[in-house]
């Protein structure tokens, strides 16, 4: 279990342009600053919402979110 | 790294003050004068894993700002084909002037480190990059022609990037090298993967490329003689602010700023605070700051890092706050305008510092907003530009507590005078 692969749910803050669909969808996770930008929390996707996440990458309409896998 | 370095300690018996980063000219010498008084450098052709070996035991880290182990960077970059080797003297902090002087008074030791750094990763091009109109320029253009005039086997250009605050920042400078805007980039890719042309790239800063010509020549435990184990070597500093003579003084790493200032009686004004490492730094209380050792173990209990090793010196009749208010103004106006954090956050957070400078009646407002603000801007960046903005301002307010306190009542202790700090004219140029 200890070099599982870890998934990290990142923004790219150059290409994001606060639409703020990832926050509408993955409340969970992700949280909008004053300025309606995504504030994503800390540390690894939980495994329970994998797929949530996997949607939300998919659903940015610029494209500014991205997983990262990481060794735990 | 041992041969390395003994054959070149065998070989030169100089006295070891010849041997440091800033010669005692203040002119660069010719090439002939640089190589009597350092000796030639040590041929590299097929050694390049000696002298990754050689700058690792050195223990040189990165003197650009963020510390980086030097050798991690060699061997990330030597694992990639094709690489480019970029010497970083962009220099965008106002308070810091090493690079610059070292270049202008040193520049074959900065090149004679480019194109060991080279060899070692398997560059075939060099690239040194200045700030547009810097003093540097012709004495690197001059130092260029020399060596090509004697037989380098190396191309190296010079590059002149738009002089700003960001776009000395490592992806910033590829991006321009690239053709595209001097403004940060999202990573990966980190240069060393893909940078100039797309090939790994090592973007190196003069002042360490000088430390890797050094080792290269006399040897990690020659350079391990100066400073800590965990910093060894000198370090160049630029002396800002109320000090008896402003400028870049060669230094060994961990000296405390007192030695460096001299007899307190000599400065122009008892000192209040020293701003430790730039516009991106940390304000420290002179109480503390005048003692503590230079290096990143002797900065960390005052939560500061060396940084580029500006040290500005606020007396004691400036108002650390005003002037704190001026650099977070700067700052905001130099944010590259990619990230929103970074864009709002910093307008925001100068508004505030600008209520509480003034006086204002919204400045104990202005203390909660920044509260609220910090973590909102912090981290939020591509790159390290809007954490270095929250830093300097958080730290003012700690620093300058009684004095905030003061600004809070409707009243600055200051004494009118002129703006410390140096804050160049704006300018749009981003190519």
């Amino acid at each position: 279990m200890s070099d599982r692969e870890t998934l990290r749910l990142r923004v790219d803050p150059i290409r994001c342009d606060a639409y703020g669909h990832c926050a509408e969808l993955l409340p969970e996770l992700i949280e909008l600053d004053e300025w309606g930008y995504p504030m994503i929390a800390d540390g690894p996707v939980p495994a329970g919402l994998e797929r949530e996440a996997r949607r939300v990458v998919s659903l940015c309409p610029r494209l500014a979110l991205l997983l990262e896998q990481r060794r735990a | 790294m041992s041969a390395l370095a003994e054959s070149a300690e065998s070989r030169h018996e100089q006295a070891d003050d010849s041997r440091r980063l800033l010669p005692p000219a203040g002119s660069a010498p010719s090439l002939a004068a640089h190589q009597g008084r350092y000796g030639p450098l040590p041929a590299l052709r097929g050694e390049s894993a000696a002298l990754i070996a050689a700058v690792e035991a050195s223990g040189l880290r990165g003197r650009g700002g963020a510390g980086f182990p030097t050798a991690r960077k060699l061997a990330a970059v030597a694992a990639g084909r094709n690489a480019v080797v970029v010497a970083n003297g962009v220099e965008g902090e106002p308070a810091s002037h090493k690079d610059a002087l070292l270049l202008r008074i040193n520049p074959q030791l900065v090149l004679d480190g480019a194109v060991a750094a080279a060899a070692a990763v398997g560059a075939a091009r060099i690239i040194v990059a200045v700030a547009r109109g810097s003093s540097a320029a012709a004495s690197v253009a001059s130092a260029i022609a020399a060596r090509a005039e004697s037989g380098e086997r190396i191309p190296i250009e010079l590059a002149e990037a738009p002089a700003r605050f960001v776009t000395g920042e490592e992806t910033a400078l590829v991006q321009w090298l690239n053709g595209r805007p001097a403004k940060p980039a999202f990573v990966p890719p980190r240069p060393y993967e893909r940078g100039v042309g797309g090939r790994p790239t090592l973007v190196q800063n003069v002042e360490t490329l000088a430390g890797i010509a050094l080792i290269a020549r006399f040897g990690p435990a020659w350079f391990r003689a100066l400073g800590s184990a965990e910093e060894p070597g000198t370090v160049l500093l630029t002396l800002t602010g109320a000090v008896a003579r402003a400028g870049v003084a060669e230094v060994e790493s961990g000296t405390s700023l007192r030695a460096v200032l001299g007899p307190l009686d000599n400065l122009p004004a008892r000192p209040q605070a020293v701003l430790v490492g730039g516009y991106f730094g940390t304000w420290i209380s002179a109480a503390g700051a005048l003692d503590a050792p230079l290096c990143a173990a002797g900065l960390r209990p005052y939560g500061a890092t060396p940084g580029t090793r500006s040290l500005a010196v606020l007396p004691h009749t400036s108002c650390g706050l005003v002037e704190t208010a001026r650099v977070a103004a700067y700052l905001a106006r130099e944010s590259a305008g990619q990230c929103g954090p970074c864009v709002f956050g910093l307008a925001a957070m100068t508004a505030a510092m600008d209520s509480i400078a003034r006086c204002d009646g919204s400045a104990r407002d202005a203390v909660l907003r920044l509260r609220r603000l910090s973590p909102q801007i912090t981290g939020r960046g591509a790159c390290a530009h809007p954490n270095g903005a929250t830093r300097l301002v958080e730290s003012a307010l700690a620093v300058f507590a009684d004095e905030l306190g003061h600004h809070l009542a409707g009243h600055c202790t200051a004494r009118p005078g002129p703006a410390l700090l140096p804050i160049p004219a704006a300018s749009e140029v981003w190519r």
